[in-house]
């Protein structure tokens, strides 16, 4: 249990690569945070440097009270779980689960007890015998999973542990995991570069790009205020519509046009775009739907259908605005078919609007 | 279609492989011949009407029997047993450090060193022995199993150090890692974790380093000259070839007996030795 504080950490790499750039963050105590962004954004190289696994180039981790930048990995009191399990091959599970114990001149007895309370926690009893290789890769998953908890370590550090399963495995897991959280209520960081499992398991989501944390947030608070175009696109399924749009002010209202597309900005949302020529404006396929009569016609526009994805529980519709492809998603009893032109209403509280140089939230 | 896929196989891989396979067998095969055949036979014209040049119709232990008791055949087992155990213990102490420190560390110029201890591998021993010699001589090491003990290295470490650091690097990383993380230092992980999953590698590198300090001719030609202290290929080509006299049974029965320990060697680890060339951990 402890608390781990990030203060303007620093990685290069031979003093050209910049691989994470003044991150700072704050975990509290027994949060279950999570690391996310597109391959090489640092998320994997701030998790091993909270590990001790790299050295921090500048800056300071403390983990607890105590600040750990030159301690070894074996003091820090932390625990990880790699994507390639990285169980010990020549060892039994039993071993396995029992080396950081042993390590720790823990007594027989008491390594014994603890062992057999964690594989029965995790259902990896029968297992305890085998050897690594005997084991299907959710069994394997498991072991790994027991190895970080037998030790009870203040943090647990979890490096993608579950894309090396299959689909439906890693759902299973990823429910598990949460479930074992709960229960142990330790500190934990998860990197991983699935969004899904990012906002499923996170008590907040860090997302990174190219070594910078973009936004640090609950999951929802990502999803419904992303403060950059990156994590607007990044969070969510089927990623956000993005629209190059120039803002006019005309009828005593803001709009925003492109070809084919003429919608007014809502009010408390216009102050703060009236200093701007043009914008980029973001809509998430799920805040759009088919107009109906009463929605107002500053909220509507049409589209042509290029493909309809019928997913059975929604509709996936590919549309063109003008030019410009953009997805919806859709009831699935909409009734529509390729080349319809439909018209679209758009719920004007779920326009995202973000600066066309700088990216960020307007 | 059966017909035609079994003569196919017939055709691409049995008989080759039995080509193949007597043509790398049948030395073994003469030598064992040679080596129980009577002196009668041995020198006995390739024409004559009664020659049995592939097989003999009176074999005998004669030519051990001589080995043993007229040449020190035995002294010089125990002698190549010695200095191939030693020089293979230090060498293989040497190249897991080395072969570690060099797949696992990376430190100013590694690269470079890695290429360096690669590259003293592939002086010939032909031209090594000649500054050797002095040093040996230097030190007054000569006509003594140290000579050999201390110079084989210079060839085995550089061979156990390479096949160490491609085996170490075919180990995951993260096993080390989470060693680490476990509790133990890096010394530690490797020794308890690294070492004992790289027993593949490690066995196969004694293996041959242990046949090639058995086999080794040269260094041992040269800095070996009393007969108590020589090892069997010196010995058996240097007492049992006098002049222009070649006592060919008893050579024979020398070489035999000599590849004995090396054959039970590789015969006992063939499986280690196989996946430790092939490299395969799975983690």
């Amino acid at each position: 249990m402890a608390e781990v504080v990030l203060t303007e950490i620093n990685k290069w790499y031979d003093r050209k690569v910049h691989a994470v750039k003044n991150v700072s963050l704050q975990i509290r105590d027994r949060e279950f945070v999570v690391f996310v962004g597109p391959s090489g954004c640092g998320k994997t190289t701030t998790l091993r440097m909270i590990a001790g696994l790299e050295e921090v180039s500048s800056g300071e981790i403390r983990i607890g009270s105590r600040i750990v930048n030159d301690l070894p990995p074996m003091d820090r009191d932390i625990a990880m779980v790699f994507q390639n399990y990285a169980l010990y091959p020549h060892k039994t599970v039993y071993d396995n689960m029992a080396f950081g114990l042993q390590m720790r001149k823990f007594r027989k007895e008491d390594i014994r007890g603890r062992v057999h309370a964690t594989a029965e926690i995790l259902g990896i009893q029968p297992l305890l015998e085998r050897k690594p290789r005997q084991l299907s890769g959710g069994q394997r998953q498991r072991v790994a999973l027991g190895r970080a908890i037998v030790r009870h370590p203040q943090l647990f550090l979890f490096d993608e542990p579950l894309s090396n399963l299959d689909a439906k495995l890693r759902l299973q897991m990823r429910v598990e995991l949460k479930r074992l959280h709960k229960r142990l209520e330790t500190t934990a960081i998860y990197v991983t570069h699935d969004q899904v499992e990012a906002m499923t398991l996170g008590d907040r989501v860090v997302v990174m790009k190219d070594g910078m944390v973009q936004q640090v947030g609950e999951p929802l608070e990502l999803y419904a205020r992303p403060a950059t175009k990156f994590v607007a696109g990044f969070i969510g399924s089927p990623a956000m519509n993005f629209l190059e749009v120039a803002i006019r002010d005309a009828a005593g209202a803001l709009w925003a046009e492109a070809p084919g597309l003429r919608i007014q900005v809502p009010s408390d949302q216009a102050a703060r775009l009236r200093a701007h020529q043009r914008a980029t404006l973001g809509v998430r396929p799920e805040a759009l739907r088919p107009a109906s009569a009463s929605d107002p016609a500053e909220h509507i526009f049409a589209a042509t259908i290029d493909v309809v994805e019928q997913l059975g529980s929604e509709i996936l519709l590919d549309l063109r605005v003008g030019e410009a492809p953009i997805a919806a998603r859709v009831d699935p009893s909409v009734r529509v078919k390729m080349r319809d032109t439909v018209r679209l209403a758009v719920d004007p509280a779920r326009l995202h609007f973000f600066d066309v140089q700088s990216e960020a939230a307007l | 279609m059966l017909i035609e896929r079994r003569w196919k196989k017939w055709s691409y891989f049995y008989i080759p492989l039995a080509l193949f396979v007597l043509f790398a067998l049948f030395p073994f095969y003469w030598m064992a011949v040679t080596a129980l055949r009577p002196d009668g036979e041995l020198y006995r014209a390739w024409r004559a009407a009664n020659a049995t040049p592939f097989w003999t119709l009176a074999p005998t232990l004669e030519h051990f029997q001589g080995l043993l008791s007229s040449t020190k055949f035995l002294r010089w087992l125990g002698n190549t047993m010695f200095i191939a155990l030693a020089s293979t213990a230090i060498s293989l102490m040497c190249g897991l450090f080395a072969g570690y420190a060099l797949s696992r560390l990376s430190f100013r110029g590694s690269e470079f060193l890695g290429t360096a201890i690669f590259i003293t591998y592939l002086v010939p021993q032909t031209l090594l022995f000649i500054p050797i010699s002095n040093i040996v001589r230097d030190m007054h090491l000569g006509n003594t199993p140290w000579a050999l003990i201390l110079t084989y290295p210079t060839f085995l470490i550089p061979f156990c150090t390479w096949l160490l650091m491609g085996y170490f690097k075919t180990i995951p990383r993260e096993l080390e890692e989470c060693a680490r993380i476990d509790g133990a230092t890096r010394f530690g992980a490797m020794v308890r974790i690294i070492f004992p999953v790289a027993v593949p590698g490690i066995l196969s590198a004694g293996i041959f380093a242990f046949t090639l300090s058995w086999n080794e001719f040269i260094y041992a030609l040269v800095f070996l000259s009393s007969v108590d202290q020589k090892t069997v290929p010196v010995g058996v080509v240097s007492e049992l070839i006098r002049g222009d006299i070649f006592f060919w049974g008893q050579l024979m029965a020398g070489a035999l007996l000599g590849s004995v320990p090396v054959a039970l060697v590789y015969s006992f680890f063939v499986e280690y030795y196989v996946a430790g060339l092939t490299g395969s951990v799975k983690g």
